[in-house]
Parts: structure tokens; C-alpha cells; sequence
């Protein structure tokens, strides 16, 4: 029978790949026109390399972080890459995951991705949608809500994120290129995270 | 669209194969990877110089792959960098003791996967450093951006940095080289016409008929802006000014210029921009020591060209007149 943390890392690759075309038209307009085709051939691979029956959250989560490394290229390639090395490092020998160790592996998420990226919030970047949704997801569980209440404030915190990456500059990656051209336009990776986080809601609700 | 492949999936592979089969004598696939090798590789006691990027821009950089130039080189999806795990794969089948010197074009995705790759080799005990090529004056070069792209420049930097290793000289060394020829190596890039990314299907930007991008990057990103198309001269002017406006190129410099092909450019319209180029620069007294016309650095179909300075002392001047065998660039 299949873990559940296949089954939730299935439920992503299956939302990316639908939305292969949507993500490299977003990168088109300021970027390479690659994002979506990157993306989707590394969770592609990973379907097919994941162990459907493995319990250990970490290493499903390690197994995915190197197909993305060695499949996706890009510079979505070792950011994706790197997020997911660095969630299994947090959830390694776990079989359960707690509210508690959601916020730790968003934690080293982040620290990850600043590193890998050399980059901070506001850059127009997947850190304009991840940051601010692990606030949203760590004040929720402060005040006590429930899994699903905390998923439901990371999705919308995440979902303004992306808003938020279509009224600033790029400062990182091909979109700098543009300097203020980039303004108006959403971030491809920001959008890629996001569809992430909702793929997450909604297989655990 | 229409191209000559027989699959999108299929490209950057086929590619490869037809690549290594008409150079033989020169480079070989690496197995089960995305690298072509110096056939024989491994038998050299000298720094190994690796590039790669996304592939599009042929003959970059297998092409450069022989003697005097690269020992391996890593094709990336079209327009997209190369993964980690590859460009390991190629400093393992190449370096022999004395290190390997990674040729990076500033682009956020190849720094990344290249450094990743250096991590990798550390682990293992392998010496390994770095430069990054980025010699698009079109870019603005400030905190506000990831720095200016590296685009044609790249190839001098490739011949010049291999001669020097070649001299069995050691990794700093060679990459003092490379940096040096980095410092003084600017470029700037133009299209008269969009490419396609066998991938995505349609063209990259959209042109008007009569319309022109002014410093397009190599892979479509947009440039500094759009206008009316005018004679090639008043373009060639435009693009060497930009690169004159460095300040770094005066009277009684020697320089090499390069006036390379996007892709669909014809050879003839190469030249004539190329006859510009030695009329703005005789014009300034600047001496031109070499000059290299063709498609060195491209960008799929796309139709326009870029121009490169090269500063020169005689080191440099050395190195780039030594001896260098490889499919695309030959020095006797």
C-alpha cells in the first residue's frame, strides 16, 4: 500500500504537471519560458523513482530532493532541490508529522533556499510566497487552530505572496534583467510554490 | 513551428550523438551522461578547464572541447542549466591530480548547479574553482540586478584560459587567467528576429516587422530596448559605443574582436557589421590583433549578432595566438 507521503508528494506532481504550460507561460513573460517544462519533467521522474510504500517521511522527502536536483536543472533545480534535502533532513526517521514539525521543516526550508538563492524576501522570488506562508502558518498554530485552520491561513498568506510578486522589481535571477519591466508580472517560482502548498491543503484535508 | 528534429524530447541527446560523430578524433560522450569529453581524456597532466551551460547555443561549448580550449564541456536542457550530478560527472572523467577550473556564465540557475557540483568534488578531494563570465554591458551591472549576463565573451575566455593550462600551470594560475581576460572582455548583443525553444513552440519575444531588440541576452531575455531597424552601421555603432563606454579600451590598446552569429544570421551581414567594427575602432586607434567572424555563441534560430572586445596585453595575446585543435575553433 502506498505511504501517505507518496501519496501527498503524488498529489504535487500532479498539480505541477497540470500546470506545466501556465508556469512557463508566467516565464515567458520574464524569464526563459522554461519554469513549467522543468518542473514538470523532475516530478515526471520522481513518480517514477519514489518508493510508493516507504513510511519514513524524510526519506521520501530526501529521495524527491535528489530527482528534482538531477532533473529539473535551472535555477529552480537546486532551490527545489535544496528545500526538499533540507524538509527531510527536519523530518528524518518520522513517520507522523506534527503542527509542531511543520514549522520546523518550513524552517529549514527557508534557511535553505535563502542560502542556495543568496537571496531574502521581497526579491520576487519563491521566498515572497514561502515566508510569509510559514508566519501565516506559525501565528495560526500559536492561536490554536487546528491543521486545517493552519493549512487554509500558509494557502491564502501564500496566495497574497504571489500577488505581492507582481507590484515589486526582480532583483534575482532572469527577471532582473528587466529591472522595472518586471513589475506587473507574477513570479513563476513564487506561483510554483504556492500550487505546492495548496497541493499539501488539499491532500490533508 | 517548424524545425529539423524528430522529437522536442529528443534534441539535446540527438544532438550529442550527431556532434560526437562528426568529431570523433576530438570528443567522445561521457556514458550515461549529458558530457562530451576529450577523446582520450584523463591522459592530460594538466588543470582541466570544464564548461557547460543550456543547450541552444552550439557549437557552445562541446564545440570547444579539444586541445588548447576545454576538457569536457555539460549540455544542460535547451536554455537551461545543467544539474549538479552532471557537471560532477564531467570533472570526474576529465581531472587527473591537478585540479579543474569550472567556466560558469553568470546565469542565477548555472552558478547554482556549478557550485553544487564544486561542493560535490570537495567532498571527494578534488581541487576545484570557479569563474563567472559576464561580459553583457547591455545589463546593468549593480546590486539591483544578479550581475550582467555571460554571453560570446565567453570563448575568449575558454581559448585563452586553455592555452594557459596547456603550459602544465597550476589551478591559481589558471584561473588568474581566466579572471584576467574576464576583466577585460565585454560584449553586447542584438536580434532582428525572436528564437523558438523546440520545447515551448512558439518565439520567445514577439517583433514587428520593422522592429529590433537592442541588447538581447542569449536566450530571448529582453534588452535594453526596442527601435525602428536601421543600417546595420548605425547598430554596430550603437553596440561597440556601449562597449567603449566601459572605459576600458583606449588609444594604442591592442584588442581581439569577435563578431558572433545568433544563429539564422547570414555570414555575408556578419561581415558587413564586422567591416564597421574595424572602422570605429581604426577610427579610435585601437589596434585590432584578431578578429573572429561566425556563429561562436548562439541562440537557436535567432536572426542578429553580438560584438566583443578583448583587451590585450602579451600575455594574453600569447595564449590567445598558441595552438588550439578543437571541432569550432582552430589556432595553428
Amino acid at each position: 500500500m502506498a505511504s501517505k507521503i507518496y501519496e501527498c508528494i503524488s498529489r504535487i506532481a500532479d498539480i505541477i504537471i497540470e500546470n506545466k504550460d501556465f508556469l512557463t507561460e508566467l516565464d515567458r513573460e520574464i524569464g526563459d519560458a522554461d519554469h513549467g517544462i522543468n518542473m514538470a519533467r523532475g516530478y515526471t521522474e520522481a513518480l517514477g523513482q519514489l518508493p510508493q510504500e516507504e513510511t519514513d517521511i524524510g526519506a521520501v522527502l530526501k529521495k524527491t530532493g535528489m530527482v528534482l536536483l538531477s532533473k529539473v536543472g535551472g535555477a529552480s533545480g537546486p532551490l527545489y532541490g535544496t528545500a526538499y534535502m533540507k524538509a527531510a533532513k527536519a523530518a528524518a526517521g518520522k513517520t507522523t508529522l506534527t503542527v509542531q514539525d511543520g514549522k520546523e521543516i518550513f524552517e529549514a526550508i527557508i534557511g535553505g533556499i535563502k542560502q542556495r538563492g543568496k537571496s531574502e524576501r521581497g526579491e520576487k522570488t519563491m521566498l515572497d510566497a514561502i515566508i510569509p506562508a510559514y508566519e501565516a502558518f506559525s501565528a495560526a498554530a500559536g492561536e490554536g487552530k487546528d491543521l486545517s485552520g493552519c493549512l487554509d491561513a500558509m494557502c491564502a498568506a501564500a496566495a497574497e505572496g504571489v500577488e505581492y510578486t507582481k507590484t515589486i522589481r526582480a532583483t534575482k535571477g532572469r527577471a532582473s534583467y528587466l529591472g522595472d519591466r518586471s513589475i506587473g508580472h507574477q513570479d513563476p517560482g513564487a506561483t510554483s510554490s504556492l500550487l505546492t502548498m495548496e497541493a499539501i491543503r488539499d491532500f490533508l484535508k | 513551428m517548424k524545425k529539423l528534429i524528430n522529437g522536442v524530447d529528443n534534441v539535446v541527446d540527438e544532438m550529442l550523438k550527431g556532434m560526437v560523430a562528426a568529431f570523433p578524433t576530438y570528443i567522445e560522450r561521457v556514458p550515461d551522461t549529458d558530457v562530451v569529453a576529450r577523446t582520450g581524456a584523463k591522459k592530460t597532466d594538466k588543470v582541466v578547464l570544464i564548461s557547460g551551460g543550456g543547450s541552444g547555443h552550439e557549437p557552445a561549448h562541446g564545440g570547444y572541447v579539444g586541445k588548447g580550449m576545454l576538457d569536457a564541456a555539460v549540455a544542460g536542457a535547451v536554455f537551461t542549466s545543467p544539474t549538479p550530478d552532471q557537471v560532477y560527472e564531467a570533472i570526474k572523467a576529465t581531472e587527473c591530480g591537478k585540479g579543474a577550473l569550472l567556466i560558469i556564465k553568470n546565469y542565477t540557475g548555472d552558478v547554482m548547479n556549478f557550485e553544487m557540483a564544486a561542493d560535490m568534488a570537495a567532498d571527494e578531494d578534488i581541487a576545484v574553482d570557479k569563474v563567472v563570465v559576464a561580459d553583457d554591458v547591455a545589463v546593468e551591472n549593480s546590486t539591483w540586478t544578479t550581475g550582467r549576463r555571460g554571453i560570446a565573451g565567453t570563448i575568449f575566455v575558454h581559448k585563452i584560459a586553455g592555452a594557459c593550462a596547456e603550459t602544465g600551470a597550476d589551478l591559481s594560475e589558471v584561473k588568474r587567467v581566466a579572471e584576467k581576460v574576464i576583466a577585460n572582455v565585454r560584449s553586447m548583443g542584438m536580434a532582428v528576429s525572436p528564437c523558438t525553444v523546440p520545447a515551448v513552440g512558439k518565439p520567445s519575444f514577439e517583433l514587428a516587422e520593422d522592429e529590433v531588440e537592442i541588447g538581447i541576452g542569449i536566450h530571448g531575455e529582453p534588452g535594453t530596448h526596442r527601435e525602428k531597424i536601421t543600417p546595420v552601421n548605425d547598430t554596430v555603432d550603437h553596440l561597440v559605443g556601449k562597449i567603449l563606454d566601459e572605459g576600458i579600451y583606449a588609444e594604442g590598446d591592442e584588442v581581439a574582436v569577435m563578431v558572433n552569429g545568433m544563429g539564422g544570421t547570414p555570414l555575408s551581414e556578419l561581415f558587413i557589421a564586422n567591416l564597421r567594427v574595424k572602422e570605429i575602432l581604426d577610427e579610435k586607434k585601437i589596434k585590432i590583433a584578431k578578429t573572429v567572424v561566425g556563429n561562436y555563441m548562439t541562440s537557436l534560430d535567432m536572426e542578429g549578432f553580438s560584438v566583443t572586445l578583448l583587451k590585450l596585453d602579451d600575455e594574453l595575446k600569447g595564449f590567445l595566438n598558441a595552438p588550439a585543435d578543437t571541432p569550432a575553433y582552430k589556432e595553428f
